[in-house]
Order: C-alpha cells, then structure tokens, then sequence
C-alpha cells in the first residue's frame, strides 16, 4: 500500500491538488504562527480609528470598535480549524467504523440503523445542532463532540456503501470460509479498501465543518466575544457592510480562501486514489 | 476474386500513450481484407487487440486510443475520416455490432417492442407502420419462440440466450452488410451457445452477411467461420481457411494454442503453453512470439518476421513455420492416478439447500418455507485423491453445492460429513477451525478472490496464522515453499495482484488453498475466467498437487471438456437435481441420461468437421417442477404422465454408473437414438 507521503506527493502532482494544498498549509501555517504574526492586540480598541479604510498603518483597515481588521482576521481562524481538525477524524472514525460493521453484518440491525439514520438525516441540520448547544452550553467540550456526532452520521451511510461492494467481492466469501472473525475480515479485507473513500469524505466532510461551525458562531452560537472568529467577525461588521465592507470582506475571503483549498484537495485526493471512477487509465 | 474487399484494413497501427508519454501500440500494422460474404474469425488472448481490431473495422476507438497509422475502409468509405453523423449512420446500419453480453446493452425500461422499432426508425426506410410487423419478422428470423409475446416483454424477463437473440434481431434489422460479433455467446451455456452458432451460420448461409467473429473459442469459430486470423500482440500472426489454421497450424502460437484446449474427444490433460503475451508497447523489434516459441532461434530474437504466404494458402508471420508440425507436444508430467493417504473421504447425503426465506406465517408456525428446494437430494461422496466434478447448466445448482459445503450457506436438510466424524455444522460459525481447515475453496477470477491491496505475502500468511499459529519466519518459510509448488518463486512474495497475470493470480490463490493442508478442496469454474492458454497449467498444477497430497476435489465447471481431462468421476446436475453419476470414461463414453446427452451433444470442438447435436431446446426455467423429473419439460424422450409425476429412481449399469430415469437402460440409448434422427428430420 502507498504511504501517506506517496499520496501526497500524486495529489501536488496535479494543478487542483498543488493548488489546494498550498492554500491549506498556507492556512495551517497562519493559524499556527498568527499569536506572533500580528501587529497590534486582537482586543484594543480605538475611539478614535473607527471603521477606518484599509492604509498603511491598518492594512485590513478597523472594524466598529476600532479593532485591526488583519490582526482579527489572521486569528480568526484559530479557533474554527482546531475544532474542526479534532472533530473530521472523529467523525470519520465512528461513522466509519459502524458504517462499515453494518455493511458487513447486514440483516435486521442494519435495516434498524439505517432507518434512523435516514430519520437523522431527513431533519435540518442547524435544528439538531443549536438544540444540543442551548442544552450543554457552547464551549470547545461542546462543539467538537457535537459536530463529530453529526458530521459522523453521513459517514456512516458513505461506509457502509463503500463496505458493501467490498463484501460482495470473493476474498471476503473466501475469508468468512476460512472461519476468520468478524473483526479480523474488517480490518484485514475491508478496511484497506475502504480507506481511500473514507480519505476523501474526510476530507469533504472538514470543509463542510468549517462552514457549520463558523454559520454557528455567524447566529452566535460558536465562539464568544471578544475571541477573533471569522463567523463572528462577519455578523458583527454586517450592519457596516455597505459603509465599511473591509471589515466583512476580509474574514469570508479567508474562509472562503481555506474551503476551496480543502476542495481542491479533496477533489484531487479522489482522483489519485481511484475513488473517482471517470479518472481510471484508459484500457 | 478481383472483388473489391468490403472491410479493407490496411497497414493499420492503433494505441494509446502510456502515463510515462510513450506510446504503446495496441495494433501493430494491420492488413486485412474481408470480402462481402465471408465469415472470419479472429482469435488471440485476452490483450492480443481482436476487439480493438474488430472495433476499428466500424471507425470506433474505446477512450484513449487513436490511430497511429494506416486506414480502415469499409465499402470503400475511410472509416476514420467520417464525421460523427455520417459514422452514426453507418453503424448499426451496413455494419451492426453484437456485443458479448447483449442484456446490458438493451435498454432495461424499454419493452423489446420499442427497441427494435427504434432501431428499425433509424436504419430502415419503412414507415412507422411496418415497424410492428418487421419486428415481428425478425425476431421470427432469429427462431424466437412465440415473438408476438417476446415483442411486450422487458430485457431482464428474457434468459440470457434470449436477450443475445433479440440483440441478433436488432443488427440485422438495417439488413446489414457486415455483423460484428465480439464473443457473442461467452457466458451463455454449452446448449444455448450451439442454438445461437447454428442460427449465425443460417443467417450468413441465407443472407449473405459478412461476419467478424472475435473469440478466444477456437470451437465455436471452427462452427461458423471459414477463415481465421490470429493475433498476437497486436499482430496478425496467421491468416487462412478453417480448416488449414485449425487442423495444420503453421504458426507455432497457433500450435500452441490449440494443443492447450482441452477436447471432449481427448481424455490427455491439455499442453500448456509457457509464458505470457507482452504488455502493449512491450514487444520489441524482434519476433514477439520468440519468448515463448520452441522453435525461436537467433533469428527470431533480432529479425522481425514478414506475413508470408505458404504452400497451402495460409499466411504466416514465421522465419520458421515450416517446422511446426514437427514441435512435440508437451506431456503432463504425472501419471493421474489417486494416492492412498491419511486423508478422509467426504460424504454428501441427502443434501437439500433452499434460498427462500420463510414467510411470515411459515415464521410464526415454525414451518420450513414451502417453496421447493434449489438443492434437493444430492447424496455424493468423495474419496481421497479423487476429482469428482459437477457438470450442469447455469441454474443447475453446482455452486450452491458448493457454498453449502464451505458451511457459506447453511443447507435446508441433509448432512454433510467427513468418514467417522460427526456432521460439519450447517454454517461456518458452527464448525470448529480443524473442520474448517479440512475443506477449502478457490474461486472463479482471481481478480476478485484476491485482496487487491494485499501483498502475495499477506495473502498467504492468512490461512498459515489462522490454522496453525506460526510463528512470522515459519510463516515466510511455509509461503516460499508454497510458492515453490505452485511454480513461483520467492520473489512474487512482495507483489500486489495487479502486478500479476490471470495465471499467475490463480496460482497464487491455489497456493492459499493449499497453504491450510486441506482434505477436500471446492474448484469453482477456476479455469473459466483465464486464457486457454493458461488454463491448461492451472489444471496440470492442479491435478499435480492432488496426486502428490491425496486431496480430493470437488470441481465446479461448466466446461466439459475441461472436465474430461481432469475428473475421475462426474456428476450431471439439473436444476439442483442429480442426474447421472459414474466414473468419467464411461459417463463420456456412453452417456445415459437425456440430459447428459444434450449436454454433451451440444459441446464445440476446435475442428471445423465436428457437427454439435441439437437435442433439446435451450429454454429457460426459473424453477424445478415440484414433482417428477427434473428433466420432464425439456426431455426428448419424455414418456407422459410418468416422467411428470413420479421421481425417477436410481438404475445401475455397473462401476458406480448411475442414472435417475424411469426408461429402463436397454431401451434408453434406441430412445435417444430415435429422438435424434426424427428431430434431424423434423
């Protein structure tokens, strides 16, 4: 099996995948250095640069309260992208896990968990979600549980369908007649060809993430004032949008700016694991 | 003949760009000409470019190809320089294509009806008004039973040897001047493949349509083709009438070939033929045969051969072709005779399996579901060191044997047991691993029986970890020798599937069958899914590692010839019920049951002399009838009220020659005989 780092590098061998890749890390590397990056204190306030256009001494120019727009917007992303890269792999991993387990075991618990997982699904996200938050409370032990449990439940149906071609193939028949257990079939003959989709609906479902937790903090159910956040910071500045769209602008191009890259990688990742059945080799 | 040739291909190279940007040619200057009227065959292995070839004749390229060099004409059209519309014009119409399996290619949601009134808008002149009748015409032309019906029906509600008829029917529907066929009866049974051939040879006998028979069943191009070209490696390698290519090949590939088809005619395990065909863009300048040629000398490693004519009509791409009639043919190297070991015979008695699942009410009262049995009655035993093989169509229930034996479903009455042991439980998670190690299985197609991202190491390590706990070098130690047996060497321990051929595949799950030291082992169709030419090692390896282990097999095909050169014994099955059972000489020799007869009858052979017997009609049935014999709606000899009501017992004709018919035995062969001369006359 290739390793880890082969794939990576197949993936910046095309356009999308060099492209979106290097917008990832390039957000990576932001939120991870932005505490030493930026130039002024995210929480000063100033009575006197309000809503000031993007200058020199304010690149990204000053929102209502006065505050560096560039300072807000490079940490604005801290808190979205540690929440949401704890809680892709743990939705991958249940979702996965049991998606593949009914896959394979069939039968009458399939059926029943399938159905509620239809039910779940068929219910709008955001309803489901900001009951959870109104009931526990909106800190980081929230919302990385509660994104993980809801971005899990797809998952489980992408495995599942995933496990079921896997189990429909001979080495599988041939392994259950060898008398193998169950767990010994699902991590030696199904995992290994489940993985690659598994990959790449990870790497969907981070994208999707991002934007429900910042749509979360965006009603004001994510992060709290006055932490940067870039949901936050365009609900705050939206009244001043047509005055002063500096302030908005800059917190959705940098969101944006991170979602079509984790795309792209996505996009890309497909492509080179096979998952995607148009790129297969001519013959 | 100073004709102009309808299909004419010329010095035609066909191929794609691999990833490193090289190309890799697919067809390598190609000459061929068919004349209006003929019927040629093109053969070769699996990658040796017939399809392509047959495909480029009609102006169609699979994604990824292009032409290289050269041109295709057909009625004197270039069939590269047409555009899209007047391609589409052509096709289907003056030159109709067959694919291999017709179901997919009819439309699921369309009623036959429409389908053919579709093809008749596009391709014939008639109103829409005649389109009825037409259809009706035609689908009478290609022998369907009872058309008016067929016309309301949906693909999926035919049988497959239907669907392939309509497919027929559709093609000739622009009175084409050429057919296409492209394996056209690859996966359809013994008996319905020989209808369909015989329809073919009618319709080029009436019509005058000129046919292109791609296969790799040299038995069914002797049926209908009168000449042959073979391919290799993107190359014609011999071109000439039937009779020369397949009675004195003069090319050694072609020698080869033929020798490693097993023949009902022929108890001798086939010749294998060595050695693989190159990749696309692999072969060098030099003969691309010569790897594998037992002629090749220095000449053939540098020189590339000419297509050159013979005495005898026949073209060749040989320095040497003069000498093949003199190559030896290879001679299996074991004498087939079973060996007395510690291993136990397996007993089958009174094996009943059923796929329907209880109703709700059958649930409530506990009541076993009355709908009759897939499997019903089959009482086998195998010894140790014997092949016994299943024969029977698809829908005979041969698999289902099988998978119920593996303990992969769990049989509805009946035991299965292994000599002074108690019965094996009815399924996998009831039997204990030293059971489960006793009876083995291997597939179909390697493809799908091996873990595509499991190296040929894990693979094998598998069954070594699982039933004898090794230790990790006793376990790499075990897999060499293993590999060693199945004629590989260590170095394949590291290599994925894919970077394997079909063969080799097959030998590697051969070696995993074997790595757990199995009393019995359940063959499924294993030689089915691979090229002649290998297929005739797989069953030497096979046959070799019976005789030197006492293993018994249990071996699944379809294939009966195949089947006389391996099997001891052979049990005839008709939709789950035995029908015949004796050791393989006297079965092939003198065949009792009906049933066995058509079977047997309606075998191809490689040689353009030898005339199938059409006994019965290929019909389908979805069911078995609930009582009487099996047999009763198809029989040529049926005898009445008798053979519909009553189950036929068991009669004895001596050696463990068994037959389930109420014909007594003396008047069973004059009966047959009988039946054959009023049909033929009929």
């Amino acid at each position: 099996m290739r390793g880890l780092f082969q794939i990576l590098k197949e993936v910046a061998a095309r356009p999308s995948g060099a492209i979106g890749l290097a917008l990832v890390l390039l957000h990576l590397t932001i939120a991870l250095g932005s505490p030493w990056l930026v130039p002024y204190d995210f929480k000063a306030i100033s009575a006197i640069d309000i809503l000031t256009p993007p200058d020199a001494k304010h690149w990204f120019g000053t929102d209502q309260m006065g505050r560096d727009v560039l300072t807000r917007t490079l940490l604005g992303g801290r808190e979205a992208i540690l929440v949401t890269a704890i809680a892709t792999p743990l939705a991958v991993f249940w979702g996965g896990l049991l998606g593949i387990y009914l896959g394979l075991a069939g039968g009458r618990r399939d059926d029943i968990i399938m159905r509620v997982v239809d039910a779940f699904l068929s219910l709008p996200w955001i309803l489901k979600m900001l009951l959870l938050i109104v009931t526990f409370g909106n800190g980081i032990h929230v919302l990385i549980p509660t994104l993980a449990f809801f971005y899990g439940i797809p998952v489980i149906r992408i495995a599942r369908a995933a496990a079921h071609t896997v189990v429909a193939r001979d080495y599988v028949l041939a392994a259950r007649a060898r008398g193998e257990k169950r767990i010994t079939i699902i991590r030696r003959e199904l995992l290994p060809n489940v993985l690659d989709a598994l990959m790449v609906e990870g790497a969907m479902r981070w994208s999707w993430m991002l934007l429900a937790f910042s749509s979360l903090s965006f009603l004001g159910f994510g992060v709290s004032p006055p932490t940067p956040d870039w949901g936050l910071m365009v609900a705050d500045s939206r009244t001043f949008l047509p005055l002063a769209p500096w302030a908005g602008l800059f917190p959705i191009v940098f969101l944006s700016s991170l979602i079509i890259g984790i795309n792209m990688l996505a996009d890309a990742l497909a492509k080179t694991l096979g998952v995607d059945r148009a790129q297969k080799a001519p013959i | 003949m100073a004709q102009e040739p309808m299909i004419d291909i010329r010095d035609l190279s066909v191929g794609f760009s691999g990833s490193d940007g090289r190309a890799r040619a697919v067809l390598r200057n190609i000459d061929l000409q068919i004349q209006a009227g003929q019927t040629v065959g093109l053969v070769g292995e699996s990658g040796s470019g017939k399809s392509t070839l047959a495909l480029a004749a009609m102006g169609y390229l699979k994604t990824g190809l292009r032409v290289f060099g050269g041109s295709a004409h057909f009625c004197g059209t270039d069939m590269f320089s047409l555009a899209r519309t007047q391609l589409q014009s052509l096709r289907g119409g003056k030159i109709a294509l067959i694919p291999q399996n017709s179901g997919q290619s009819l439309t699921p949601t369309m009623r036959i009806g429409a389908q053919m009134a579709e093809a008749l808008a596009l391709h014939s002149a008639l109103p829409a008004a005649a389109h009825g009748p037409r259809s009706l015409k035609l689908l009478k032309r290609v022998r369907l039973p009872d058309p008016q019906a067929i016309l309301a029906r949906y693909p999926h509600e035919l049988s497959g040897g239907q669907q392939q008829r309509v497919a027929i029917a559709m093609a000739l529907a622009g009175e084409p001047a050429a057919l296409l066929l492209d394996e056209p009866t690859t996966g359809l049974d013994v008996t319905t493949q020989a209808h369909i051939l015989e329809l073919l040879r009618e319709i080029n006998a009436q019509t005058g349509t000129a046919m292109v028979y791609v296969s790799h069943d040299l038995g069914a191009i002797a049926r209908v083709c009168d000449r042959v070209v073979v391919l290799y490696a993107g190359e014609v390698v011999a071109d000439g009438s039937v009779r020369s290519v397949l009675r004195a090949p003069a090319h050694p590939y072609a020698h080869g070939l033929l020798a490693s088809i097993a023949r009902l005619s022929d108890a001798r395990m086939p010749a294998a033929l060595d050695g693989r065909p190159p990749a696309p863009g692999e072969a060098g300048p030099a003969c691309a045969f010569a790897p594998r040629c037992a002629l090749a000398q220095e000449r053939c490693r540098s020189e590339r051969p000419a297509l050159r004519q013979l005495e005898t009509g026949e073209q060749v791409r040989c320095h040497f072709a003069e000498q093949t009639p003199t190559i030896a043919r290879a001679q299996s190297r074991l004498a087939r005779t079973a060996q007395q070991s510690e291993v136990q015979a397996l007993h089958l008695e009174q094996l009943g399996v059923s796929y329907a699942r209880p109703n709700w009410w059958e649930q409530l009262l506990g009541r076993a579901p009355s709908a009759s049995l897939t499997v019903q009655d089959v009482n086998l035993q195998l010894g140790p060191g014997e092949t016994l093989a299943l024969v029977g169509e698809s829908g005979s229930g041969k698999s289902t044997i099988l998978k119920a034996l593996a303990g992969l479903l769990a049989p509805a009455q009946g035991r299965i047991a292994f000599s002074h042991e108690a019965p094996l439980g009815a399924a996998v998670e009831q039997r204990s691993p030293a059971q489960l190690r006793k009876i083995q299985l291997i597939f179909q197609n390697p493809d799908d029986s091996l873990n595509p991202r499991h190296t040929v190491a894990q693979i094998l390590a598998q069954p070594l970890e699982l039933y004898f706990n090794l230790g990790r070098d006793e376990t790499v130690q075990r897999s060499i020798a293993l590999l060693e047996r199945v004629r590989l060497g260590a170095h394949y321990m590291d290599r994925l599937p894919n970077q394997m051929s079909g063969g080799e595949k097959q030998r590697v799950a051969i070696a995993r069958a074997f790595a757990a030291k199995p009393d019995v082992v359940l063959c499924d169709e294993v030689t089915s899914a691979l090229d002649v030419s290998v297929q005739a090692a797989v069953l030497d390896l096979l046959d070799e590692l019976r005789a030197q282990r006492g293993t018994a097999y249990l071996f699944v095909s379809h294939d009966l010839a195949v089947v006389r050169a391996l099997a001891h014994r052979v049990a005839v099955l008709y939709q789950g019920r035995l029908c015949e059972i004796g050791p393989a000489a006297p079965v092939y020799a003198q065949p009792l049951h009906p049933y066995t007869r058509v079977l047997l009858g309606a075998v191809l052979e490689p040689d353009p002399d030898h005339v199938p017997q059409l006994l019965a009609d290929d019909v389908l049935e979805s069911a078995p009838p609930t009582q009487g014999c099996p047999f009763q709606r198809r029989c040529p000899v049926h005898q009445g009220a008798r053979c519909d009501g009553e189950t036929p017992p068991w009669q004895d004709a001596g050696q463990g020659h068994q037959v389930r018919c109420h014909i007594p035995l003396a008047q069973l062969s004059q009966a047959l005989a009988l039946s054959t001369e009023a049909r033929h006359v009929g």
